[in-house]
């Protein structure tokens, strides 16, 4: 009898199982619907109105003045690529000195310093670096090279800071990912540290390096509320780097809240095209991450 | 002329050193900007008292209650899919398309902006399904938005809980279920504790995705379908309306407190982890 109630219970054990096993894969299923559903309603909401109105004005389009039905989004694409650029010029050279320094030149006390700080860098939020640019930056940059502060300029250098902790920790990631023996033998044949870095290890750290960087400018176009606070959000395209800007995400937060109707679904559109170039960029770091993998092992 | 190799040496440590320095005093110089500045500002009553004006006396009550909600929301809702997720990569597949998937659809949330976020969870949840600006609605996004970051710490924490564990569960008899809630979670609890503790730290800084969700209401949320503001966009408003600077200081050091504990915290949780398994 207890045999036969073991057996039975034994069975039943394997069906929970089999139900668990179906509920957890329901589960992990999740955050791809939540991806897919994000991009049928960015999507679905913003593209009727880029056909109406032809998908090359809103692209090429100069001029954006919503109550005019005016939809050129221009101005907001190069504003996006500016300050995104500018971020890359100031964030990758500190990021990869940062992430070369921690995994070649510093002891291992000194790394437990470094490390935990440029992981509290990425804590803090987007409002307080914006808050930093508003109060130390923009006077800075405004007393000392004229202009309104409020620019190209200000925005790139506290994005900067912001994707350096992305660049960093990816960039550390891929550096000691590389087997001891590219060190030791560069070593042996009588090469500096430095030698090394630069001849053996950032040329075989090189894909995660990348990836690092494409990551990096992922943030620096996403990122919106520091932004808003520092680019001074004229819907122009710059002459120069110390006029005001305007990003693609700015574009969507700062008329949000009394858009309606084809405003509402222009702003939509705008974030269909920010989607757009994020997940380009998602895709090709992933997949040079990726061959970075393949190549190692 | 080539340079000596040990001058280029000795040239690259010194640049490479500034560089790293100037990082790191920025992050000390945010710090301690923000803390010089709103410390003095702090008191039991800013934190216990309504706002006044707009925020431009009184204390912050209403929205440390909001970001305490909307945090604990989102990580109720986030914590379950994520960790579940990472059980079924790590215990019950061993790659093939379909983790490929899942993978990936994780990493592109990852990077998907939080402006994104927000534009969705305001189509969706507050016009579509009528939530209006409420908790529920920022609860839900900001469940979206920290869904992969617990999904790869989790990931990480069962992971790295060595196979013998499993071998010898296997070997008294559990089935694998029994296997992954009595032994495998356990032992990774805390990389999964700090993974969501991390998600804690995004949803408090947050502020586009709140905004379009739950709203900027400056009362004491009495439902999950009251709009409600967090601290972050309590500065936001405060700093960029020039309400109050000094309350603005005041909210600012608290995010910035907060941070510095949640990091501090998931360092030691971090630490200790790892200790154990190496």
């Amino acid at each position: 009898m207890g045999h036969q109630g073991k057996q039975g219970s034994g069975r039943r054990l394997a069906r929970n199982d089999r139900l668990v096993r179906l509920a957890l894969l329901v589960v992990a299923f999740s955050a791809v619907s939540v991806l897919l559903v994000i991009t049928v309603f960015i999507v679905g909401q913003g593209t009727p109105i880029m056909f109406k109105y032809g998908l090359k004005s809103f692209l090429t389009g100069t001029s954006w003045y919503p109550s005019e039905k005016l939809f050129g989004l221009w101005p907001m694409i190069v504003g996006s690529l500016f300050v995104t650029a500018g971020a890359l010029v100031i964030g990758v050279p500190f990021g990869l000195a940062c992430a070369i320094v921690l995994t070649e030149f510093s002891s291992r006390r000194v790394r437990r310093v470094i490390k935990p700080v440029i992981e509290l860098l990425a804590g803090i939020p987007s409002v307080v670096y914006g808050f930093m640019g508003v109060v130390i930056l923009v006077p800075f940059i405004r007393e000392t090279f004229g202009g309104p502060g409020l620019s190209v300029l200000a925005a790139s250098i506290i994005l900067g800071i912001m994707i350096l902790p992305t660049i960093i920790s990816i960039s550390v990631d891929s550096l000691q990912a590389i087997p001891p023996s590219y060190r030791e033998g560069s070593v042996a044949l009588g090469a500096t540290k430095w030698q090394t870095v630069k001849m053996v290890l950032l040329p075989a750290a090189r894909s995660g390096i990348v990836a690092s960087i494409i990551l990096g400018m992922g943030r620096a176009i996403g990122e919106t509320m520091a932004v808003i606070m520092i680019a001074g959000n004229a819907a122009s395209v710059p002459r120069s780097i110390l006029d005001p800007v305007r990003t693609l995400t700015s574009n969507i937060a700062l008329e949000m809240g009394y858009a309606a109707g084809e405003h509402r679904q222009a702003l939509f559109a705008t974030g269909v095209i920010l989607f757009v170039i994020i997940m380009v960029l998602n895709t090709v770091a992933n997949v040079t991450a990726s061959r970075m993998k393949g190549t190692k092992r | 002329m080539r340079l000596d190799p040990r001058t280029g040496q000795a040239i690259a440590r010194i640049v490479l050193w500034t560089l790293t320095i100037i990082t790191v005093a920025i992050l000390v110089f945010i710090i301690v900007f923000i803390l010089r500045r709103g410390l003095p500002v702090l008191s039991l009553e800013f934190l216990t008292k309504n706002p006044v004006d707009m925020g431009k006396a009184g204390g912050i009550f209403p929205t440390v209650v909001g970001t305490v909600v909307l945090t604990a929301g989102a990580i109720l809702i986030a914590t379950p899919l994520g960790v579940g997720t990472a059980i079924y990569l790590t215990e019950y597949t061993w790659g093939g398309p379909l983790t490929r998937i899942i993978r990936f659809g994780a990493e592109c949330l990852a990077g998907i902006p939080s402006i994104i976020f927000g534009l969705f969870g305001f189509i969706l949840f507050v016009t579509k399904l009528k939530f209006g600006w409420s908790i529920l609605s920022g609860s839900l996004t900001l469940a979206f938005m920290i869904l992969p970051t617990i999904i790869r710490t989790s990931e990480e924490a069962i992971k790295s809980v060595p196979p013998v564990y499993r071998t010898v569960s296997f070997s008294l008899g559990s089935t694998k279920w029994q296997t992954v809630t009595r032994v495998v979670l356990p032992s990774a609890l805390p990389g999964i504790v700090t993974g969501i503790i991390l998600s804690v730290g995004r949803s408090i800084g947050e502020t586009a995705v709140v905004i379009f969700t739950a709203g900027s209401a400056l009362r004491l949320p009495t439902s999950i379908f009251s709009s409600s503001r967090t601290m972050s966009v309590h500065f936001y408003i405060l700093a960029r309306e020039g309400i109050s600077m000094r309350n603005a200081y005041g909210t600012a050091a608290i995010l910035i407190i907060a941070i510095l504990g949640i990091n501090v915290l998931t360092y030691y949780l971090m630490n200790r982890f790892i200790k154990k398994y190496s």
